[in-house]
């Protein structure tokens, strides 16, 4: 009750901000759905698709060693047309994962912006809804490249469904080059802004996320850049040494097997080589990614329509979820499985954080319309905050 | 809006369409082939191993390598462009919030639109020039980054 009374005073200005099927509320929800169903494929992938693709790859380029040993010049074609699926399959759902997060990401920093944007409400709603249809066509169109190939192209090397995710990424670019002139013209226009209930707020919640996220990008940060000085050169150079090493072994190296001793253990080590190189840009790119959400996130409570103690859970679990599973990955050497099934369970927790958030959004949006359609005096609006 | 948050919300605005404008083209023209020929030299290089020809598979291996460390670093500077976009944005947002004086967060804001557009810029000119000096862009605007970074993070908790 004490929370509804809150939101009474302030709705009325909320209501004008976040209006029914506005721009704002187009890119808050459709930003937060795109994170969402992103990070959810994120862990279908690690859970189901990531590790069993990796052995495949070691087995199809044992599989090339030993046709090298034998003089098989057209296995070796084909474990490597092997190989190439398989690293097409793993780098399209990375990619779709990577792309759906990052649009979901715009739409929720364009929302915040907002204010800002010198643009009449229809334009910026075309604008949001070609940046939400971008932001699902390309991810689409990526997780597709897989599986539809080359079929029926008419282009060389490019398939339909890079053509239809390429579309996707020009819709995106053409509602983002809008929304620049837009900002661009705020830049020109000296009217100030209307007051904005986002960068206001000072909740609890609101806080600890803000600072939370600032310290987990600061964090993925001072990661990258070790790993950039200390491991990327030194990485590339075993990959090539390893790959050398197992080519020459198997061509040149006397005695029985199919995969002599050297061959064995430089593949063995490129096996380790690959795993220790995923597992730090994985945990590089999380952890920014997890402190930009947690730093939108904040700004985003005065619409959440929670109590306090939910608002304050959810933000504790995001921040939470987000060191977990960044930490866990690095771990995943040392540890294997046990480390990737906390990995996954500190996936989970952001997500169930943000499913929160939304659906606080959602219930808040619902208020809001409820009153919008009682002031209006249409009557049967949705009141007291259910959907 | 002041003009060091409109500094960065037009700075990061721009770089985003910017990012994906290149990685549209690159997609389109560039992505597909090199992952061809990355392919191809591997495969090669190990089919003359199978022929016990290794001068030219270690020179097959050569030119994998090369088209890898250069494929890396062209998906890199796309993927590091948008993600500096995108803390541009959020921090423009924050703006208001930085208890520093309007001329420090200008600097503040010069220095991380700076360090966001020239650190991947870094990371891609060592593909074009020689490597110290894409590698020296990339650390000394990496460095002003983190350094920005950490003081907008002691801008927020001093107002705390």
């Amino acid at each position: 009750m004490a929370l509804a009374g809150a939101l009474a005073n302030a709705e009325p200005d909320a209501a004008a901000a976040f209006p029914r099927m506005s721009a704002r509320r187009l890119l808050v929800i459709g930003g937060l759905a795109l994170f969402l169903t992103g990070t959810i494929f994120g862990d279908v992938f690690a859970v189901f698709i990531l590790h069993p693709n990796a052995d495949r790859i070691g087995q199809a380029l044992a599989g090339a060693i030993a046709a090298v040993r034998q003089h098989r010049v057209e296995d070796v074609g084909r474990s490597f047309e092997a190989i190439g699926g398989f690293l097409e399959n793993r780098g399209t759902k990375v990619d779709a994962h990577a792309h759906m997060i990052g649009f979901g990401y715009l739409a929720m920093l364009l929302a915040i912006l907002y204010p800002w944007i010198r643009l009449s409400e229809a334009a910026s709603r075309r604008l949001a809804m070609l940046l939400i249809a971008g932001g699902v066509v390309l991810p689409v169109g990526v997780f597709a490249i897989h599986y539809v190939g080359l079929a029926y192209s008419p282009l060389e090397a490019i398939g339909w469904a890079s053509i239809v995710a390429d579309t996707g990424g020009l819709l995106v670019v053409v509602a983002c080059g809008g929304f620049l002139v837009g900002l661009w013209r705020g830049w020109k226009d000296d009217a100030p802004p209307a007051e904005d209930a986002l960068p206001a707020d000072r909740s609890w919640a609101g806080r600890v996320l803000m600072a939370g996220g600032t310290l987990l990008i600061l964090a993925g940060f001072l990661h990258g850049a070790w790993f950039a000085g200390v491991d990327l050169y030194a990485q590339e150079r075993q990959d090539h040494d390893l790959l050398a090493m197992m080519a020459e072994s198997a061509a040149m190296d006397p005695g029985p097997g199919l995969i002599p001793e050297r061959a064995g253990a430089a593949l063995n080590g490129y096996g380790n080589l690959q795993a220790d190189h995923a597992v730090k840009i994985a945990a590089h790119s999380h952890i920014i990614e997890f402190g930009l959400i947690a730093l939108m996130a904040g700004f985003f409570q005065p619409f959440v329509f929670l109590e306090e103690r939910w608002k304050r859970r959810w933000a504790v679990v995001l921040l939470a979820g987000s060191v977990v599973l960044p930490v866990a990955v690095l771990s995943e050497l040392k540890f294997g499985l046990l480390a990737g099934g906390v990995a996954d369970a500190g996936g989970a927790m952001v997500i169930a954080a943000l499913a929160g958030m939304l659906a606080g959004v959602l219930r808040y949006t619902g208020r809001l319309d409820g009153l919008s359609a009682a002031a209006a005096g249409t009557g049967g609006g949705v009141s007291g905050g259910g959907r | 809006m002041r003009r060091a948050q409109q500094m960065l919300a037009i700075a990061g605005l721009a770089l985003a369409v910017w990012a994906m404008t290149y990685g549209f083209y690159y997609a389109v023209w560039i992505e597909h082939q090199t992952l061809d020929h990355i392919g191809g030299w591997l495969a090669g290089a190990f089919q003359h191993a199978a022929m016990r020809d290794m001068t030219a598979a270690r020179a097959g291996l050569d030119d994998y390598a090369r088209a890898k460390y250069v494929y890396t670093r062209e998906v890199d500077a796309h993927s590091h462009w948008i993600g500096m976009a995108m803390v541009l944005l959020a921090l423009a947002a924050l703006w208001n919030r930085l208890e520093f004086g309007e001329v420090a967060r200008r600097m503040l804001a010069g220095a991380l639109i700076l360090g966001a557009y020239g650190f991947p810029l870094g990371v891609l000119l060592q593909n074009h020039l020689a490597a110290p000096i894409g590698q020296g862009v990339a650390v000394i605007t990496s460095g002003l980054l983190i350094v920005a970074f950490a003081m907008v993070a002691y801008g927020y908790a001093r107002r705390a």
